[in-house]
């Protein structure tokens, strides 16, 4: 391999050094299985269908299914209307699928009749922006929702209730959890199950783990929705996992006999990670997944490469590819958990990239599953956004206007919630004679950044306790039972809600999630909350209530506060009229709310220092200075040249309230100028007095090095916004017409006022 | 079809015990009246809901929540023996003995054909 650090500039070699380029990055194998579409050994597409059965898939006659052909042949295709949709070419099935103004229910009937290799075919016509925009039409569920992952490496109930209670209140519909040691499942979930509904009555949640203990906790009502149904577009992808697609097709009917949502889990990368990809392109291995969890009678999926995904993503296309994927499950009528869970890439800006591709249509759940806390504690392996991102993508909503399905909070409620989930589990750990959890912990898991902050813990009781407790007849019954008795009523009263829906079993449809109603639940759904979108003006679109909450991120400031005056600092007296002056001297002109109405520069330097440092400048090469304020604009372009058409020298100092400050001369046009200190939160009192400095060596006619400026690429962007509040100030207090004025610095030192200006940089 | 169910046709809708589902309340919890044989879903309200998937478009997973409805009848170890008879490719006469006896013993004939379909489709 070639050494490109050896030979590269200081340039490439700092590019190499950026976290982008820890990610592997390979040029396709088609052979082997790494490209996304367009395998060489993808068949062709093609049905027949004779008397009411599919009897050729894909080129391949029933003969010659395997079991997957065979499962998707008899559950997930239409015969009625395969060979309608399969005679529409895929450029024009591509354009229906893109098209508002085709309805996303004939797109559905249509794509009902569409083969693995053909819905590949169809995925090939469109762009990103193009499946975008079908993905946003095809979306199930007109409410945005996000999935939270929950979990810690000691599997602490007080901290994994506090985190669940977090991820309730921030408006998660999903919590899952799942265990770093495999005996912990049950007390996990009953965790989280406790932790979710303080903060928010009616989160679903599920702990990932094997599905016959999965099964045994939601019999018990434990778990609220199953994930852990993998499946694989590949004969024996599955044998490996000694499934079938009918062993799971059973287990999606189980769950669903004891009330729980099903959603199945697949995606690009899994076959060939798995050495079974023989040629064929990832899609169209995840197209076969998708339809055999359509066949199988799954409501969703939680499909875009998930775990994989840093393999698509390292090939040509893989952002893309993994859209399409999300895009194929909405169109045959899945819900979507649509990835952004697992990490993606060393590089912020590509998973930005990738997740805006999700984002911005917006999905049934933005990602599949969020880390609410630090990735370090993030027993899935995933946390490609954690806790620490949270401001971040409530700041990204509140850019575009559009719902990641995240609320912001602010840090009271937060913490309210998290100790009220702690006390929650305590009290039932003491009550269903589990090992005590004690106050200390409580007040850890309060304010913990991760596990490692708890008290140490015995995990071989917790174990042996978690392996008593499931194999007890205990239910959710006794755990709301035991809430009632410890004063904790409302998550009582949440738990039995919680059972009434899974006796109505609403959420069952597809996309269902539980929201508040009254002091109840109710069901939102593919049913009676349809994603109906034909265009601009149609529909989920952010308003109202949602809309405020949305924007109302607690870190915002109200601009009045920032931009307060306070008291006016009044550093001057003011004289008569300016005059024309004689040589040699220097004027120096301040603009119209400088130490008057505003007492201090962005940079937080008081007006005051700023005068005096100038003042010692112009003093040091012997030159005489004047002070004048210039009242009828806050330009300081203009304030500089009206004083230097005061000067006797010709030359003068402009100032703006901001700090920013010019050395101008008479003959010069008003944008011109000698100097420009522009960025004014960088210069200091040194700079002030260099310009003072060099605005007298102007006026003597001597040689002058220009004050040195210091680049701060940043400095626009930190301050833009006191910039605006300040100057808003200055242009206030500029009077039409009004003439120059003498002014004199007062000799009081008004140390009060000079912070009064810092206050306000720092708001 | 109304949906929610909950809210839409809530007095209809009893608890796998058979009592409605309006006693899940605290007062019955506290006062010990309430079992895990109220727990879960009636196979009937599965049914229910089979029909609105059905009229919303979502036939297969109509087809799942039948399933489910036969399913609710069987024990939870029943459920656990045949996962893991499918799982682990058991020979056809026990996954065919299994197909019977729950359409004989739990009248789930739905289950049984789908069984039997993936005995079928072993190599």
């Amino acid at each position: 391999m070639k050494d490109d650090r050896s030979t590269g500039s200081r340039r490439s070699r700092e590019r190499e050094a950026q976290p982008v380029r820890r990610d592997t990055t390979i040029h396709e194998w088609p052979e082997a299985g790494l490209v996304l579409m367009r395998g060489p050994a993808d068949p062709p597409s093609s049905v027949r269908v004779e008397s009411g059965r599919v009897v050729e898939l894909d080129g391949r006659a029933e003969a010659a299914f395997d079991s997957i052909d065979r499962f998707i042949a008899r559950h997930a295709i239409d015969p009625r209307v395969a060979e309608e949709a399969m005679a529409v070419p895929p450029l024009s099935m591509a354009r229906r699928l893109f098209h508002p103004d085709v309805a996303a229910s004939e797109v559905r009937r249509l794509f009902g009749g569409l083969t693995p290799a053909r819905l590949v075919e169809v995925m090939a016509e469109l762009d990103v922006l193009e499946m975008m925009l079908a993905l946003r039409k095809m979306r199930l569920r007109s409410r945005i929702a996000n999935q939270a992952h929950v979990t810690n490496l000691r599997d602490h109930p007080a901290l994994l209730a506090a985190d669940a209670a977090e991820a309730g209140l921030r408006g998660f519909a999903e919590v899952e959890t799942t265990v770093g040691v495999a005996g912990m499942a049950p007390l996990n979930a009953v965790a989280i199950l406790i932790g979710s509904q303080v903060g928010r009555p009616g989160v679903l949640t599920q702990a990932a783990v094997e599905e016959g203990v999965n099964l045994r906790l939601a019999m018990k009502g434990l778990v609220s929705y199953a994930e852990t149904l993998s499946v694989y577009g590949d004969e024996e992808s599955f044998r490996d996992g000694d499934d079938t697609p009918w062993s799971k097709a059973f287990l999606a009917s189980a769950y669903a006999s004891r009330g729980v949502k099903v959603r199945f889990t697949s995606g690009s990368g899994s076959e060939v990670l798995l050495g079974h990809a023989r040629g064929r392109s990832m899609l169209y291995l995840e197209a076969r997944c998708i339809l055999l969890v359509k066949g199988a009678g799954s409501q969703g999926i939680q499909n875009g490469a998930i775990s994989c995904i840093a393999l698509p993503l390292s090939l040509p296309g893989g952002i893309r590819g993994v859209l399409a994927e999300n895009l194929i499950a909405a169109s045959v009528g899945l819900e979507v958990a649509s990835g952004n869970d697992a990490m993606a890439s060393h590089s912020e800006m590509r998973k930005t990239a990738k997740l805006m591709l999700q984002l911005i249509p917006g999905t049934d759940f933005v990602t599949s599953g969020y880390s609410v806390m630090p990735r370090q504690d993030n027993l899935f392996g995933g946390g490609n956004f954690d806790a620490n991102d949270l401001d971040a993508w409530t700041l990204v909503q509140r850019d575009l206007g559009l719902d990641g399905g995240i609320t912001p909070k602010g840090e009271d409620e937060v913490r309210r919630v998290r100790r009220r989930a702690a006390a929650a589990v305590q009290a039932v750990w003491t009550e269903m004679g589990l090992p005590a959890i004690g106050e200390a912990e409580v007040d850890a898991a309060v304010d913990a950044r991760d596990s490692g902050d708890l008290p140490p813990r015995s995990r071989s009781a917790d174990v042996e306790a978690a392996r008593r407790f499931l194999e007890s007849p205990a239910t959710v019954l006794d755990l709301a039972a035991a809430l009632a008795r410890t004063g904790f009523a409302r998550e009582a009263e949440a738990l039995l809600a919680l059972t009434r829906q899974r006796a109505a079993g609403d959420y069952l449809q597809p996309a269902g999630i539980l929201v508040e109603d009254g002091v109840d639940l109710v069901a939102v759904s593919a049913v009676n909350d349809p994603h109906v979108y034909s265009g601009p003006g149609t529909g989920g679109r952010v308003e109202g209530e949602r809309r405020r909450q949305l924007e109302d991120v607690p870190f915002a400031v109200d601009p009045r506060a920032l931009g307060r005056v306070g008291e006016p600092p009044d550093i001057f007296d003011e004289g008569d009229a300016a005059r024309p002056g004689d040589a040699p001297e220097v004027v120096v002109a301040v603009g119209p709310a400088f130490g008057g109405r505003l007492g201090a520069t962005l940079g937080g330097l008081s007006h005051r220092e700023v005068v005096e440092r100038v003042l010692e400048g112009v003093r040091q090469e012997q030159v005489p200075a004047r002070l004048v304020r210039v009242r009828h604009t806050a330009d300081c372009a203009f304030i500089g040249h009206e004083a230097a058409r005061l000067s006797g020298s010709g030359v003068a100092i402009g100032i703006q309230s901001r700090g920013t400050a010019v050395i101008h001369r008479r003959d010069l046009s008003p944008l011109d100028n000698l100097e420009l200190l522009s960025h004014a939160p960088n210069l200091t009192g040194d700079s002030y007095r260099s310009l003072g400095r060099n605005a007298a060596r102007y006026a003597l006619g001597k040689s002058t090095e220009p004050v040195p400026v210091r680049i701060d690429n940043m400095a626009r962007l930190k301050h833009i916004v006191q910039s605006t509040l300040l100057h808003r100030v200055e242009v206030e207090a500029a009077t039409p017409g009004a003439l120059p004025v003498e002014l004199s610095l007062r000799d009081v030192v008004v140390a009060a006022k000079a912070d009064a200006g810092s206050e306000r940089q720092g708001a | 079809m109304r949906y929610p169910l909950y809210r839409e046709a809530r007095s209809r809708i009893t608890l796998p015990s058979g009592r409605p589902i309006e006693d899940i309340t605290r007062e019955q919890l506290e006062a010990g009246r309430l079992a895990t044989g109220d727990l879960g879903i009636h196979e009937e309200t599965l049914r229910q809901q089979a029909r609105i998937a059905e009229e919303a478009g979502f036939a297969a997973l109509a087809r799942n929540l039948e399933r489910a409805a036969e399913l609710t009848r069987l024990p939870d170890a029943k459920i656990l023996e045949i996962y893991e008879a499918l799982r682990r490719g058991e020979r056809r006469a026990a996954l065919e003995a299994l197909a019977r006896e729950i359409e004989e013993a739990h009248g789930a004939c739905l289950t049984a054909a789908f069984l039997r379909e993936a005995v079928a489709a072993e190599p």
